[in-house]
């Protein structure tokens, strides 16, 4: 139990800073954050809104203010113009579920593929089918998201017209559809993230089939196939979460960009949007949301890793 | 210590390298063959010095101004003296490559730059000294590295690239060099966090060896010991990581610039050369994909590069 | 389940021929393939084993004793070079592939391993560990196969197994799991055990208990044992024959009773007299062999053992003696100065005088013991 109040005493300093960070972002804007905000505007109109963000007030009030009103759901205005204002937190609901099932998707994609590529590799390793894969994964982890996103998007959307290079279809609006929107883009970010897992998985797994236990399997008969599956992949796996905390991070990278290049109207957009508009508010809260989310998943990845493990799971157990 | 757990404050004694980059397999025979350079890195010098060259040369030399010709010829080897092309715009695609070449390489060497100094000194500090000052100074980073680093990125470099009001209330725009300095020290400090877990790493092996332990009982004050017996031993390994490190910088870059942050007009860089010829990409599509050659080449040989300077020197490989 | 399948269950057990012996080892070597060379780690090793036998295979580090019970179970690699016949219950598997094998593997012959630490998949429950192997060879229901693993874990002396079934590896002692292992082993019911240095591993308290565990579980299924082992101590008592190995060779092979009182190769005597004594008095030196074991990449020409060995003459640096039992029926040995014998005590002789033996190893007497290299220097 001590172990637990631990951490999660970590969690909570952890979004305290992630959320302080990304509240700070507006005091570095060189001149003056509300000018750029919105726009031309008389100076009463400019106070006003400098009242409502609550720029003129002391700084750490001004933090505390808003992440009150963060936790609360209020995560503050976008400014069309000194009048015009909506509320940051209807776009982000709207776009992060989008988000969310790209990244899906693309996880989906990577985990379905990666996985066996890199028990093959490992088991034929030295052979020329590992070598092949070996050298196409290398070349894919060179080829950056986006590039790879426009290629795609020219020969298979633009030539071949086998999938729309643009535009999304929303869930409820047909199935098909919407996975054949996000098709691309989800193999855009998978390619780069499989070749990875798969190096990773393959370097572990030659290690993981060198240990005595696995000679122990063969000595009981156990075919060639369930000892790959069942024995070897189980301990290998462990590292692959490992690294997922971090991979996860660039894959959010990554969707950004890609989400701009397939006009997918998700987070990365949004981000686009608010930075193109300069809304330096909504780009906090963007920024603080995708930074929360980043921190939560890597705490789910580390309550798996200790599941999955049970050494960890006794090992912590008595610490 | 039993931590395995990727959670944000409590890290794994050995940092491990970039996400991208796992550790090549020991067996015997790999072994042997990676100390030798091998022809993809000799192919990977070829071309980055080819780049470097370019980079260097041709803006100062060819100053050739918009030719109409090449907007309406599209398309590589159409028009005389213009093998590459033409951009949008009608300038010439061997000179915005090579300008585009310039500013790549310096927003990713001068971020890669900035972290090594800024990370390695922190990393080398925590590694040597540990106890309190490690523990904080690992908590730091851990805390930095709990936002993804393309967000912190993207996050400091609309903020700090920010117009600037003059004093008639008219915003001034940035200017390129502006641009450039605030890409180098945004993703310099992005980078920082996991240069500095990974310097710290190497200093923590090479810290406890005898000959650190001889030095101090000499009477070197810690300082000299750092500077003269442990950075000299942890630079070889920081090398490599710095190869890795450029070619994921100038994708930075290019993610950046799609965002519409990275390099602006009249600045190019390959990130805002792809950017920019996706308006084309139907009717010109050459202008799009050379920059994306020239990038993949350069990210390819990059981490061949890496790859090969980290098996020959990468202390954990090498004891076998 | 597949014809195949089938076929493959009933042939294991269709009857074998009674007459004849159960393992008939015939000329193996084993090389493995290294930058360096051919490492020949088993070179031209013949023994047989009847059913209910012990047969115990003693040697150092490096004497290639795991390589040739390996070998013999078919387990190595690929890239092995395998000659010489190897003969279960009749039939040849020493030229058999990995998918035949594998239809021996757990059910006709298995190996206990020398660490159970890492030899037991520390992130699987020990109970799915014993179950695995039986259903998979035995292709029976999960509670009839957990039943079988509750009385195979209780017959091991393994307390409490309902519990121990449900726990991970790490959870349990060293002797628990090496117990655990035998269960594994024993399974399926073969009708051969390796046994590759099962207590090496292990506390001496333990030690006893694991060996008298072996061989009640032997006696009880008429199991046929080969015992691998660095102590001689192991296979006093345990193994009816012994076989002492060096450098990839059998160089004495007899009834364990006669190896000890009878003791006909140097080496052999060399390690019974470098097991210490309760009988001996404090700060008594202990008798080491001095020197290393050959390189087997290019071993030298003559016997194997003579750059070690105190009774060594010119003729063993010039050829090698080949394992004979001519003198002594039962009891083979590859020496030509053989100890005990006129030969041999006359050679010992000999050098003892000299001071240096042929390949010039310094050798002097000590008290009762010889002293040989670096030993005899010091004396």
């Amino acid at each position: 139990m001590r172990v637990a109040l631990r951490r999660v005493i970590q969690l909570v300093v952890v979004l305290v800073f992630v959320s302080f960070f990304s509240f700070s972002l507006i005091q570095l804007v060189p001149g003056d954050p509300v000018v750029a905000i919105v726009g031309f505007a008389s100076p009463a109109q400019l106070a006003q809104v400098r009242h409502q963000i609550g720029l003129d007030d002391p700084f750490l009030l001004q933090y505390w203010h808003w992440l009150g009103g963060f936790i609360h759901g209020d995560l503050g205005q976008h400014y069309s113009g000194p009048t015009g204002r909506s509320a940051v937190s209807t776009g982000i609901a709207q776009s992060l579920p989008v988000t969310l099932e790209l990244m899906a998707f693309a996880m989906i994609l990577t985990i379905v593929i990666a996985i066996p590529l890199g028990i093959l590799s490992a088991y034929r390793s030295g052979t020329l089918t590992d070598k092949l894969i070996s050298a196409t994964a290398f070349g894919s982890i060179a080829m950056p998201d986006f590039a790879l996103a426009i290629v795609l998007s020219f020969w298979v959307g633009v030539k071949l017209k086998w999938l729309p290079t643009s535009g999304f279809t929303h869930l409820s609006d047909g199935f098909v559809k919407n996975i054949k929107s996000l098709t691309l883009p989800a193999v855009s970010l998978a390619v780069g993230q499989i070749a990875a897992y798969m190096r990773l998985l393959r370097s572990d797994m030659i290690a993981t089939l060198q240990e005595d236990y696995i000679l122990m399997a063969k000595s009981k008969g156990i075919p060639t196939r369930r000892i790959l599956w069942r024995h070897a992949l189980r301990p290998s796996s462990l590292t692959l979460l490992t690294v997922a905390g971090l991979n996860i991070g660039a894959l959010i990278g990554g969707t950004i960009v890609v989400e701009n290049l397939f006009e997918i109207p998700g987070m990365g957009k949004l981000l686009f949007f608010a930075i193109f508009g300069r809304q330096f508010v909504e780009l906090q809260s963007i920024v603080a949301v995708i930074a929360v989310g980043y921190v939560l998943v890597n705490v789910a990845v580390d309550i798996l890793y200790t599941v999955l493990d049970p050494r960890i799971r006794d090992a912590r157990a008595l610490a | 210590m039993l931590e395995h757990s990727p959670s944000t404050v409590a890290a794994p004694v050995d940092a491990p390298p970039p996400a991208t980059e796992p550790p090549p397999p020991d067996t015997e025979f790999v072994r042997a063959r990676s100390q030798r350079v091998g022809l993809g890195g000799i192919l990977g010098i070829i071309w980055l010095g080819f780049v470097a060259i370019c980079a260097i040369v041709i803006p100062m030399v060819v100053k050739n101004p918009t030719n109409p010709g090449l907007l309406a010829a599209r398309g590589m080897f159409k028009v005389s003296g213009h093998p590459l092309g033409g951009d949008s715009a009608g300038n010439d695609m061997l000179l915005q490559l090579a300008k585009g070449a310039r500013s790549s390489l310096i927003v990713a060497i001068g971020a890669v730059a900035v972290g090594l100094v800024l990370g390695g000194t922190l990393g080398l500090i925590a590694g040597y000294y540990r106890g309190r000052i490690d523990t904080l100074l690992t908590s730091t980073f851990n805390i930095l590295l709990a936002i993804p680093q393309f967000v912190l990125a993207v996050a400091l470099v609309s903020v700090l690239a920010n117009d600037s009001i003059s004093k008639q209330g008219i915003p001034v725009p940035v200017t390129t060099g502006r641009r450039l300095a605030v890409l180098v020290i945004a993703l310099g400090i992005v980078s920082t966090p996991i240069l500095a877990r990974i310097t710290r790493a190497n200093t923590l092996q090479w810290a406890q060896r005898e000959f650190v332990l001889a030095a101090r009982a000499q009477g070197a004050t810690n300082r000299r010991v750092m500077i003269r017996e442990v950075l000299p031993n942890v630079l070889p390994a920081m090398f490599s990581i710095a190869l890795l490190g450029i070619a994921v910088a100038m994708v930075a870059e290019g993610g950046l610039s799609i965002l519409g942050v990275g390099v602006h007009l009249p600045g190019v860089s390959w990130g805002s050369l792809i950017a920019q010829g996706r308006n084309s990409l139907q009717s010109q599509p050459s202008v799009v994909f050379e920059p994306i050659v020239c990038l993949f080449l350069t990210v390819l040989s990059l981490n061949y590069l890496g790859d090969v300077v980290r098996a020959r020197f990468d202390v954990r490989e090498s004891v076998l | 389940m597949s014809p195949r399948r089938r076929r493959q269950i009933d042939d294991r057990f269709a009857d074998a021929p009674l007459d004849g012996p159960l393992l008939d080892v015939n000329g193996v070597q084993t090389f493995f393939k290294t930058p360096r060379g051919l490492v020949r780690a088993v070179d031209g090793v013949s023994l047989t084993l009847e059913r209910g036998k012990t047969i115990g295979i003693v040697g150092e580090s490096g004497s290639g004793k795991s390589v040739l019970s390996r070998s013999i179970m078919g387990l190595l690699p690929n890239n092995v070079v395998r000659h010489g016949s190897i003969k279960f219950e009749g039939r040849e598997i020493g030229d058999a592939d990995t998918e035949t094998m594998r239809g021996y593997w757990g059910t006709q012959m298995s190996m206990v391993f020398q660490d159970p630490m890492t030899s037991l998949n520390p992130v699987m429950r020990v109970g799915n560990q014993i179950t695995e192997s039986l259903r998979y060879h035995l292709d029976v229901t999960k509670d009839y196969a957990n039943e079988t693993a509750l009385a195979l874990l209780q017959s091991v002396g393994i307390p409490e197994a309902e519990r121990r079934m449900r726990e991970y590896p790490h959870q349990l002692s060293g002797g628990m799991r090496q117990r655990v292992m035998i269960a594994i082993a024993l399974a399926c019911g073969p009708r051969l055990l390796f046994a590759d240095e099962p207590t090496t591993a292990l506390d001496v308290t333990v030690q006893a208990q694991i060996l008298d565990l072996l061989q009640a579980q032997q006696r009880e299924r008429f199991m046929a044992m080969v015992l691998v082992t660095h102590d001689l101590g192991v296979v006093a008592g345990r193994a009816d024959n012994t076989g002492v190995m060096y450098a990839g060779q059998i160089v004495e092979y007899a009834s364990t009773r006669t190896l000890f009182s009878e003791t006909r190769h140097p080496y052999t005597e060399a390690l019974l007299k470098s097991i210490p004594k309760l009988s001996q008095p404090s700060h008594t030196r202990l008798d080491a062999i001095s020197g290393r074991p050959p390189d087997l990449v290019s071993p030298p020409v003559g016997c194997k053992f003579a750059a070690r060995c105190g009774f060594a003459q010119p003729k063993c640096i010039a050829e090698e003696p080949a394992l004979s039992d001519e003198t002594t029926p039962g009891h083979a040995f590859r020496c030509f100065y053989p100890v005990g014998t006129p030969a041999g005590t006359d050679a010992l002789e000999r050098n003892l005088a000299a001071g240096v033996t042929a390949t010039g190893l310094t050798v002097t007497r000590v008290g009762d013991a010889l002293a040989t290299g670096v030993d005899a220097v010091i004396a």
